[in-house]
């Protein structure tokens, strides 16, 4: 029998730009347990709702990530209108959708990069980037913002985008589109690329149901889970299939991302061909009193806002759960047998996002 | 695209049926969802949500118990619900015994005891 040792991985190490920690018990160079630990960071944020009203903690939440800060603060509002019975205005809910799509975009190029510098492709992590910049841009012209956007409130959105804005998104995710095309043959077909991706990390279907896999890493293993298939915002009226993959490999979730970002333009443009005039936001009148669980689908899977409300203007209980917080223990089954080697690779499949872990 | 989103169903049951229903859920073949904890009136309100994501129903079930409540881990049916039992017991100070992976109040690495229970 092999030797076995324990080789501590984080917090701090090239791969994570957040702090994680894994205690990797190897056996030789194969790995054959993980255990976690997160918390080095945690803020606290949700307790904020002692402090802030429920009309402030839009901007709390919304801060809980500087990659998902849109949805953040969108499924947030849908939790509170839910619970205040407050429709809101169909142009507020298209351009939710849009800029929700638009944060997609954004997050799966700044994964896809990562995943690239992770297996030493730099020259491919630069065109990712550097196409994330214009979605950057268009977020910047739509909003004012290129991390932090600030546009959901309860009742609606507080910005609006213009003919000319609508047209220059058209454009800008026109031109990612093409270049998305040239770039997806290096991922997809390039042999250096499979040899570092393909059966590396796989996860079954059965394993990703029973270990609560979300988004496109449940997705690259064959489940077909998708919370816009619950219709929230103006998703209900746009066309979509749940894009899949069987493999449940580290090149499947790249395959099942790239090809989210085709969707996303898609549901992009869908968007704006349908998007109706009127008003941006409802009257909301008096404070919220129940509870709601809202869920929608964030750039890394399933995002959980409950809220429970006694009727003041401060909530009993704001929670967020997380993805990323629900893909631990799915990393941790993919680490089983893989080579040392491939940890920081498959740590980055997950996409994990620590920030909205640690909130 | 067809759309499913039926309303959500919240059942509050008492601790000791907890186990019974999870199991039940577990063969249905449902997935947990996430499992979270609120104060109000001094009671915790222990929620564990399940989602059967092929018609996207959505089934809580409640616990509406005291703080010094025995409440038994379902971590032997859904092992990886550990992190969401850490971080109960950490951040309000449910009592729950035999969790899988119990970090001891350590997940968070806070000093405070039961920090989200408004003094």
């Amino acid at each position: 029998m092999a030797k076995q040792s324990i080789v501590p991985f984080g917090p701090q190490h090239p791969v994570l730009p957040e702090p994680i920690h894994l205690d990797l018990v190897l056996e030789d160079e194969k790995v054959v347990k993980a255990i976690p630990s997160i918390g080095f960071v945690h803020r606290g944020l949700e307790s904020l709702v002692e402090k802030k009203d429920f009309n402030e903690m839009t901007y709390v939440v919304e801060r809980t990530c500087g990659i998902c800060s849109f949805m953040h603060g969108m499924g947030y509002c849908e939790s509170i209108e839910h619970i205040m019975n407050v429709e809101i205005p169909d142009r507020a809910k298209y351009l939710r959708t849009i800029w929700a799509e638009l944060s997609r975009i954004h997050s799966h190029l700044l994964w896809l990069g990562l995943l690239a510098d992770a297996f030493g492709f730099e020259s491919l992590f630069y065109q990712c980037w550097r196409m994330r910049e214009k979605v950057l841009d268009v977020f910047e012209l739509t909003t004012g913002g290129r991390c932090i956007f600030s546009v959901n409130k309860v009742g609606g959105v507080l910005k609006d985008m213009d003919a000319e804005m609508l047209k220059v998104m058209l454009d800008v995710t026109a031109g990612i589109e093409e270049e998305l095309k040239v770039i997806k043959k290096t991922f997809l077909f390039d042999y250096t690329v499979e040899s570092r991706l393909k059966g590396v990390g796989v996860l079954t279907k059965e394993q990703a149901h029973n270990l609560g896999a979300a988004g496109p890493f449940a997705r690259a293993s064959g489940i077909k889970m998708d919370m816009r298939t619950t219709g929230y915002a103006a998703y209900k009226d746009l066309d979509m299939e749940i894009i899949t993959s069987e493999a449940g490999d580290s090149f499947a979730r790249c395959e099942v991302r790239i090809n989210e970002i085709f969707q996303a333009i898609d549901l992009i443009r869908q968007a704006i061909s349908k998007i109706p005039g009127g008003e941006l936001s409802a009257v909301v009148k008096g404070n919220p009193n129940g509870e709601y669980f809202m869920r929608v689908e964030q750039p890394r899977g399933e995002a959980i806002y409950y809220s429970k409300a006694n009727g003041s203007k401060f909530l009993e209980r704001m929670r967020i759960r997380t993805p990323t917080f629900a893909n631990i223990p799915s990393l941790l089954e993919t680490l089983k047998g893989a080579d040392f080697a491939d940890v920081p690779l498959l740590i980055v499949t997950i996409d994990p996002c620590i920030s909205c872990t640690e909130r | 695209m067809v759309i499913k989103n039926p309303e959500h169903v919240i059942r509050e049951i008492t601790p000791d049926r907890l186990l019974g229903e999870v199991m039940a859920f577990k063969n249905a073949k449902l997935r947990l969802s996430q499992a979270c904890c609120a104060y109000s009136e001094e009671k915790l309100h222990v929620s564990y949500s399940f989602a059967n994501d092929d018609t996207n129903e959505y089934t809580i079930l409640r616990l509406v118990i005291d703080k010094d409540t025995e409440v038994c881990s379902i971590t032997e049916f859904y092992p990886y619900a550990f992190l969401y039992e850490n971080e109960m017991k950490e951040l309000f100070g449910v009592n729950i015994q035999m969790i899988n992976l119990d970090y001891e109040n350590k997940l968070y690495r806070i000093n405070e005891e039961a920090p989200f229970i408004k003094k």
